[in-house]
């Protein structure tokens, strides 16, 4: 167990493609931290420049005040599971537990002892001898995850370890995961693109874009203050709605919808509330009215996309699908309602907004206001 | 290790494209088989031939038209043949050969068609195009600079200069390199994490994944070399340091050609690589589809 550090970490490809950029990080000693943004913002290759398989262009990397930015990864001591498991085809399940243990030269008995004790906690006894051809997808998640238990490493490296699994293993996997983390106590660096996998696992989230560190933080403290439209738009599911707006003497005007910001300076803003925040109105506060078009039972809850007045903003997070129609500008915004309410497709709804639940960013530099 | 766990990694070519394709059948067999069948049997027909032959009598043998059915088998051929010639000692050579030259190739071109294929050095691309370039050079343009570099050594007339030049080769290194790019790097890379040297992911598990490259370029050049006839004319010169192929020559033509004797001798020479082909051809026909090469 150890504390990493990326201390002003950059890699650029090809001297044309800046995949991380400047990317500042320490991870606790037993820290299970999260680095989660949209494909191709650079987390895989910050992972792989802890794991020493891609070089550092410029910046440190250090474990336990160690710098290891020339050290070579089997020196390292930390040890990474691939996005497609990266299992030794060749090898039975056992050889393939055994191999980290066998390149350093670890005493057979040892090896044996420490294959078993993984194997049981991640229920693996029965499949020793199998090869990785004859596993399911689920059971050779738990092997990779089980070849980087067994080395007892200073830190784990996860790339994405749960995407090639169906929804309802993945799920399952995640809690494990979660188990197993509590359990062992090792300082985990884990990426992922999907922000509910962020939320649910994370000790501290650190979400990154065009290989830059937007935020780092708690789940919780990341989706209730997001610092700018980005991390917005990319944490939270469905995503919170970004309206463009206009404040002027501290009122700010989104369409329909008004707020009383006092003290906001005067200038184009943007304004974001999260679906949860959408209720109808029933007494007499200020309402936007809503007018339904998709309606999504959930069970436990229903999602309801719609449009209000306004023009949408898009947080660079995901495609943003302009709002139909014509004429008058519609944005389309999406709101969670309880199941008792049964909206139907066409119903106007009039909406409640309170003034606390709206996010303000700047529209020009995306940083959050307030 | 067995062929299931090869099995298991690499689609196959020919296992990814086997989709069920409705297609009405008016032969009990494929069309292909119209133009294969008579082509094998052209290429079959010298082979049977010579296997007839050495078990004729002279004058079967010297017969025209050719008897293709004999009168009586004289399977009495073979012993004389051994008997007439230094068959032993010539086999014996050409083993030594064949197996330091497939070895060896095996593992020097494991080693250079590996860093072709993973390591990124200085000049890597313009020295891999060098060795491509060496492919396009007959082996009678460098037949002369070669005899002598063997002779400067003082390998001239020994076994050791059968084998010197043929240790490494461009091919081999071309093949290899190709196939080991077909492996997914991750594996590498995990076994480098897990504590592996650059060597020991060779070793490991590049080469246990990559058998069927391994066998067909075994055979190919265990061909080659079995085979090899130009060579060992030049660069022997004693009957005790002869290979097959070049005492076969010389006992052909000094016995007024007894052919029944040189067809036995031939028949014998051939009978190792039968066997290796029939033992390496799961893995080596799979070699070829994978590498892309076409044989
Ligand atoms: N070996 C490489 N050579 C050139 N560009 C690369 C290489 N690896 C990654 N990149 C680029 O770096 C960026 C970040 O990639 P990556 O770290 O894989 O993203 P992520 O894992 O977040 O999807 C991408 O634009 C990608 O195209
Ligand atoms: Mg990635």
């Amino acid at each position: 167990m150890a504390q990493v550090v990326l201390d002003h970490v950059t890699k650029v490809f090809d001297d044309q493609v800046m995949a991380v950029d400047d990317l500042t990080l320490t991870v606790g000693d037993g820290e299970f931290i999260i680095l989660v943004g949209p494909s191709g913002c650079g987390k895989t290759t910050a992972l792989r420049m802890l794991a020493g398989l891609e070089k550092v262009t410029s910046g440190r990397i250090a474990i336990d005040g160690r710098v290891i930015n020339d050290v070579s990864p089997r020196d390292r001591d930390i040890a990474m599971v691939f996005q497609n498991y990266a299992l030794y085809p060749h090898m039975t399940v056992f050889r393939n537990l055994a191999f980290g243990l066998r390149q350093r030269k670890v005493p057979s008995r040892e090896i044996d002892r420490r294959v078993h004790e993984v194997s049981e906690i991640l229920g693996l006894d029965e499949l020793l001898k199998r090869r990785p051809a004859q596993l399911s997808g689920g059971q050779r998640q738990r092997v990779a995850m089980g070849r980087a238990l067994v080395r007892e490493p200073k830190a784990f490296l996860l790339d994405e370890p749960l995407s090639n699994l169906d929804a309802k293993l993945r799920v399952q996997m995640r809690a494990e995961l979660k188990r197993l983390h509590q359990r062992l106590g090792v300082t985990t660096i884990y990426v992922t693109h999907d922000q509910v996998e962020a939320m649910t696992l994370g000790d501290r989230i650190a979400v990154l874009s065009g290989g830059k560190l937007q935020q780092l933080g708690p789940p919780q403290d990341v989706y209730d203050h997001p610092v700018n439209v980005f991390v917005a738009g990319f944490i939270g599911s469905p995503p919170m709605n970004l309206l463009r707006a206009n404040a002027v003497n501290g009122r700010i005007t989104a369409g329909d919808l008004q707020l009383d910001i006092p003290g906001l300076a005067d200038g184009d803003v943007v304004v974001g509330v999260r679906p949860e925040m959408l209720r109808p109105a029933g007494d007499g506060l200020p309402a936007v009215p809503f007018t339904v078009d998709v309606v999504e039972p959930l069970g436990d809850e229903i999602v309801v996309h719609g449009t209000v007045a306004g023009r949408l903003a898009g947080s660079g997070a995901d495609d943003q699908i302009p709002a139909t129609g014509s004429g008058a500008e519609l944005a389309t915004v999406t709101a969670r309602f309880d199941p008792q309410l049964r909206p139907t497709v066409g119903d106007r709804i009039p909406l409640r907004i309170r003034p606390e639940a709206v996010h303000v960013f700047d529209a020009r530099t995306g940083e959050a206001i307030r | 290790m067995t062929m299931e766990a090869q099995a298991d990694r690499i689609a196959w070519p020919e296992e990814a494209e086997a989709v069920e394709r409705p297609r009405r059948r008016w032969l009990p067999f494929s069309p292909w088989h119209l133009v294969l069948f008579p082509l094998a049997l052209i290429m079959l027909l010298p082979l049977v031939w010579m296997i007839v032959t050495s078990l004729e009598t002279q004058a079967e043998s010297l017969h025209f038209p050719p008897v293709l059915v004999p009168g009586s088998l004289h399977f009495g051929n073979y012993p004389s043949a051994l008997r007439s010639a230094p068959f032993g000692r010539w086999f014996l050579n050409t083993f030594i050969v064949t197996s330091t030259v497939v070895v060896s190739n095996l593992l020097l071109c494991s080693l250079a068609g590996y860093a072709f294929a993973r390591i990124r050095f200085f000049g890597r691309a313009a020295t891999f195009m060098l060795l491509l370039a060496t492919l396009m050079v007959p082996f009678q343009v460098v037949m002369i600079p070669t005899f002598l570099i063997v002779k400067k050594l003082g390998l001239f007339d020994s076994l050791p200069a059968l084998i010197a030049p043929n240790l490494v080769s461009a091919f081999g290194i071309f093949m290899l390199r190709q196939f080991f790019r077909t492996l997914p790097v991750e594996l590498e890379e995990a076994a480098r994490i897990d504590g592996a040297s650059r060597l020991g992911v060779l070793f490991k598990i590049v080469l246990p994944l990559s058998l069927p490259a391994l066998a067909t370029l075994a055979v190919i050049q265990f061909m080659w070399t079995w085979n090899d006839f130009l060579w060992p004319l030049i660069a022997v010169f004693s009957q005790r340091n002869f290979t097959l192929q070049l005492g076969l020559t010389v006992f052909q033509g000094s016995h007024d050609v007894f052919w029944p004797l040189v067809m036995a001798g031939n028949v014998m020479s051939m009978i190792p690589m039968l066997v290796l082909f029939f033992a390496a051809q799961r893995y080596f026909v799979r070699g070829i589809a994978t590498t892309g090469l076409k044989g």
